[in-house]
């Protein structure tokens, strides 16, 4: 009788992060807060049970994240007691950058990547655990579980390891550093399955609400606070919204949804014609723009 | 037949519960450049309506050089994620892609075609349970064809379905066809697949893909979709005997320490009995700890934490195993081995082995040959060079814990590292143990003296008779012997007879030669006991000294002292070998008793005194305390 589907992908998920504790010395976790996070936060509980998650999370904070994300983080890091490390660019903040200033690719490269940079060269980190999908996006689908990473943190697609069964390549040269996707091989789908028999505490986003909206370049996006500037054709509307992806809250859209239950989610997710990614305004910037990021040492 | 159109929407939790258990199949994709691998999953998506509409929309906006096919889309662009594969219009590495239809679950891999890809179509295949190969109906079967279907059968894929693709391009005609069938047939059969299903297709207008095609009425098979449906899958591998790689040893605190690790193959319940692998230590399973609760079982696949009834050492690297059928334990074993690196597998440089979880050094101390992929004939080589098949002898710094890769691919593979570069240079997959050391299980409880004792059914013991010459030690002891092996013991005896002739020739009657003759034979007395022995030794020993020696050489309890007491007068009156009578003519120097001190034991075992006793009866007093001991046991 073989695993069930759900249990089998949990088993190689904490199978990987173990393998990261076991061979790596000073590995950390990525925590954006957003449901993959939260299920990879979950494993990690799991994986290492009776004792915590010997590594820290790490949550590069952009400060445009929603509202509802930062007080959702405090709350896990002191309900579940693991060790949460925040970092953000300052010299980004001294310049002022953010979304609407400077644009989606500039904001995402100073406050993301350059900050995610930052942060493990400040800690010395030589693994991060994240919790990409290879369904997410096509560049990402052809990304290994283990995903070594140049001194620079670029991601070189030319070089990438070969990666067979479960024996992964853990050794990494001087100064390079390995990126771990312990849910490489599950779906959107899967996830929220996943959530659901878990019971796993996730961001109220995700579940419709009423919230204010405002209809830009054919996306949904939130008024999360006062910084968000509203153009003169535009209009502030309460509407019955939801999240399929959580990131900034100015490069976020929403949906129309009424799904209120994770089990509505799913039901709604049965239907949906379009990818979860469709929602970010940042993979759309141009052709290829997921894989050029990454090279850039994005996740 | 779309994942989407066959679900009633409002029966989330039922249509949840069939959707977890639905099997998983993960097949692969291989075959030459050009035959449409890409171009024949995204037609499966496309047609089986699991493609969103943002993924169709961006295909346009891509608009590569490649997408040049008209209106149509190309669907290759749906997983050709790279940029550079989108510029040359190639797949260069391995795609995973993730659907269901209501019969199955799919993982699929779309591997690429070039030659210099290899090490990218050998990740997808290292986990596929079957493989698509594609075949160009203009073109048949070419070395990539050839190259792949080998590859596959050597990663252990046991299904193959033959896609005779672009069957369009010939007019959809069944010749064509059936020749390539044919020809394949011809060098498969060497490869040892469960099964071969041709199908003729085109991917690229869907014929024989979601459902069978009215342009090929003279095919009577499955479409392609049907039969990945159908397709059964081998057992997994929880039938297979009990594999538990440890992972990582958990020590919160004091009071628990656990195995972590994925149960590689078999399973196990809480009470049954395990081996380690590496050390042959056993114990038993006290509990399988998970965050969800105790289990009861684990079975092949889940990552658990095993807690064992007793302290053995089991550190990453080892496995936990059933004692019924262990894997092999050896540091020199044969493999067939596919090289990736650019520079060349050298025999006797030094590699890094990994398996699931052990890593130890390595080199190939012989590269018996090489595999010629289009003739499948060995060739004699001594270096292998990129994307070279090779089976190789290994000798690792220290033993692993493995399995024949044919009989389990999750512990039976390695894959090899480079020392400097830290690339993976190459793949493994274990034939066999040399030297047979597969009958060579270490045991923890190795052949030692309590094995060889129970054995024999018998406590080894060193029965010390003392006492002056002639006071009837070798008598009794003779007497001894023959009663004890009667019974079935296993004894020797030791005495002057058989010692003085042979090993101690060398000495003489001087008090150090007298103490040396007694160290002697108390050392070969001790060998003795360690072999199970009851060493039954008659010597004068006159002195308390040598008596203590031989004592502390000994276990506790293990050296019985039976002091022989015979006054010296009878011992004179017997006297029979006429010795008294010439040392008391003071023709014999050192003559215990006479000319030399005997020290009396203070403290025997046994003390029997033999005035007015038959030997035989002081024989059978003796082993009575033999026996009386063997209770106390």
């Amino acid at each position: 009788m073989s695993l069930p589907h759900l249990r089998r992908l949990e088993a190689e998920a904490i199978h990987v992060i173990r393998e990261v504790v076991a061979t790596f010395s000073n590995p950390v976790a990525l925590y954006s807060i957003g449901k993959d996070s939260s299920v990879l936060l979950h494993l990690a509980m799991k994986a290492f049970y009776p004792a915590k998650p010997p590594f820290p999370f790490l949550h590069v904070d952009t400060k445009w994240k929603f509202r509802e994300m930062i007080e959702f983080r405090d709350r896990m890091a002191r309900e579940l007691g693991f060790n949460l490390l925040v970092h953000v660019n300052q010299d980004g903040i001294d310049q002022g950058v953010g979304p609407f200033s400077h644009g989606s690719n500039v904001h995402t490269h100073i406050m993301k990547t350059m900050a995610l940079r930052q942060a493990l060269e400040r800690y010395g980190f030589d693994a991060a655990l994240a919790g990409a999908r290879r369904d997410e996006e096509k560049s990402r689908a052809k990304e290994r579980i283990f995903s070594i990473r140049n001194a620079q943190h670029g991601w070189d697609p030319k070089r990438q390891r070969p990666e067979m069964w479960k024996t992964f390549n853990t050794r990494v040269g001087k100064g390079e550093t390995m990126r771990v996707f312990p849910l490489s091989n599950w779906t959107e789908f899967d996830i929220w399955q996943y959530i659901l028999r878990e019971d796993i505490p996730i961001v109220p986003l995700y579940f419709a609400a009423r919230r204010p909206i405002v209809r830009r370049d054919g996306m949904l996006i939130m008024v999360d606070d006062e910084r968000m500037p509203i153009g003169p054709g535009e209009e502030v509307v309460e509407s019955l919204v939801r999240f399929r992806t959580l990131g900034c809250y100015p490069l976020t859209g929403a949906i129309e949804s009424e799904a209120a239950t994770v089990p509505d989610i799913l039901r709604e997710m049965l239907t949906v014609r379009t990818s979860e990614r469709q929602s970010r305004l940042i993979d759309k910037d141009e052709a290829g723009a997921m894989e050029k990021k990454k090279r850039e040492g994005y996740f | 037949m779309s994942y989407v159109q066959s679900i009633p929407p409002h029966d989330i939790e039922t249509h949840l519960a069939e959707h977890d258990n639905k099997s998983i199949l993960r097949f692969m994709t291989c075959g030459s450049v050009d035959d449409g691998k890409s171009t024949l999953i995204g037609r499966l998506l496309y047609d089986a309506k699991l493609i969103f509409e943002d993924q169709l929309a961006n295909l346009g906006r891509v608009g590569a050089p490649g997408a040049a096919n008209g209106k149509e889309i190309d669907l290759a662009l749906l997983l050709d994620g790279l940029e550079a594969e989108r510029e040359q219009g190639i797949t260069i590495d391995v795609a995973y892609r993730y659907f269901a239809t209501s019969k199955r679950k799919f993982i699929v891999a779309d591997t690429p075609g070039h030659e210099e890809y290899t090490r990218n179509m050998v990740t997808g295949a290292s986990t596929a349970d079957l493989a698509i190969i594609l075949i160009d109906s203009r073109q048949g079967i070419l070395q990539q064809t050839r190259r792949h279907s080998y590859i596959a059968s050597l990663l252990g894929i046991r299904h193959v379905v033959l896609a005779v693709n672009k069957i369009d391009l010939v007019d959809f005609r069944e010749q064509v066809f059936d020749e390539i069938v044919a020809d394949y047939a011809v060098f498969a059969k060497e490869l040892g697949f469960a099964s071969v299903q041709p199908i003729p297709i085109s991917a690229r207008y869907g014929d024989n893909v979601i459902s069978a095609s009215a342009n090929t009425p003279w095919y009577k098979g499955p479409a392609l979709l049907e039969y990945l449906e159908t397709v059964e899958l081998d057992p997994t591998d929880g039938e297979k005997p009990f594999r538990f790689p440890v992972q990582l040893v958990m020590r919160p605190n004091a009071d628990f320490r656990g195995y972590a690790g994925q149960v590689a193959s078999g399973s196990v319940s809480v009470g049954d009995p395990v081996v380690v692998a590496k050390s042959g230590q056993r114990s038993s399973v006290k509990a399988i700890v998970t965050y969800d609760g105790n289990l009861e079982t684990a079975a092949e696949g889940e990552a658990v934490t095993i807690v064992l009834a007793d302290e053995v050492d089991a550190s990453r690297g080892n496995m936990l195993v059933t004692p019924a059928a262990r894997p092999f334990v050896a540091d020199q074993f044969q493999a067939h081995v596919i090289w990736f690196d650019a520079s060349p597998m050298l025999p006797g440089r030094s590699y890094i082995l990994r398996t699931e979880t052990d890593s130890v050094s390595a080199t190939v101390t012989a590269l018996k040959h090489q595999v010629n992929i289009n003739s499948f004939l060995r060739e004699a080589a001594k270096s292998l060079q990129m994307n070279e098949v090779g089976v190789c002898n290994f000798s690792t710094q220290t033993p692993i814990a493995f399995d024949a890769y044919k009989d389990n691919r999750a512990t039976g593979n390695f894959i090899i590292v480079d020392r400097v570069t830290n690339a993976t240079v190459g793949a493994g997959m274990i034939d066999f143990p040399l030297r047979r050391a597969d009958n060579v299980h270490w045991h923890a409880l190795e052949v030692n003296k309590g094995a060889r004792s129970a054995m024999k059914h018998q406590r080894p013991a060193v029965l010390w008779f003392t006492g002056l010459s002639g006071s009837g030690k070798s008598t009794i002891a003779n007497a001894l012997d023959r009663i004890l092996h009667a019974r079935g013991k296993h004894t020797y005896l030791l005495d002057g007879d058989n010692v003085r002739h042979g090993l101690n020739r060398d000495l003489g009657f001087t008090e150090e030669d007298r103490v040396e003759n007694i160290r002697r034979v108390a050392e070969v007395a001790k060998l003795m006991a360690d072999a199970g022995l009851i060493v039954l030794v008659s010597f004068i020993s006159p002195f308390r000294d040598e008596r203590r020696m031989a004592r502390e050489l000994m276990e506790e309890g293990e050296f019985i002292e039976i002091f022989v007491d015979t006054p010296l007068d009878e011992c004179a009156r017997r006297d029979p070998k006429g010795l008294y009578e010439k040392a008391l003519a003071g023709k014999i120097a050192n003559f215990t008793g006479v000319s030399s001190p005997y020290e009396a034991p203070e403290k025997p075992e046994l003390h029997l005194e033999t005035v007015g006793y038959e030997p035989i009866e002081l024989a059978l007093r003796i082993e009575q305390f033999l026996d009386g001991r063997m209770d106390e046991k």
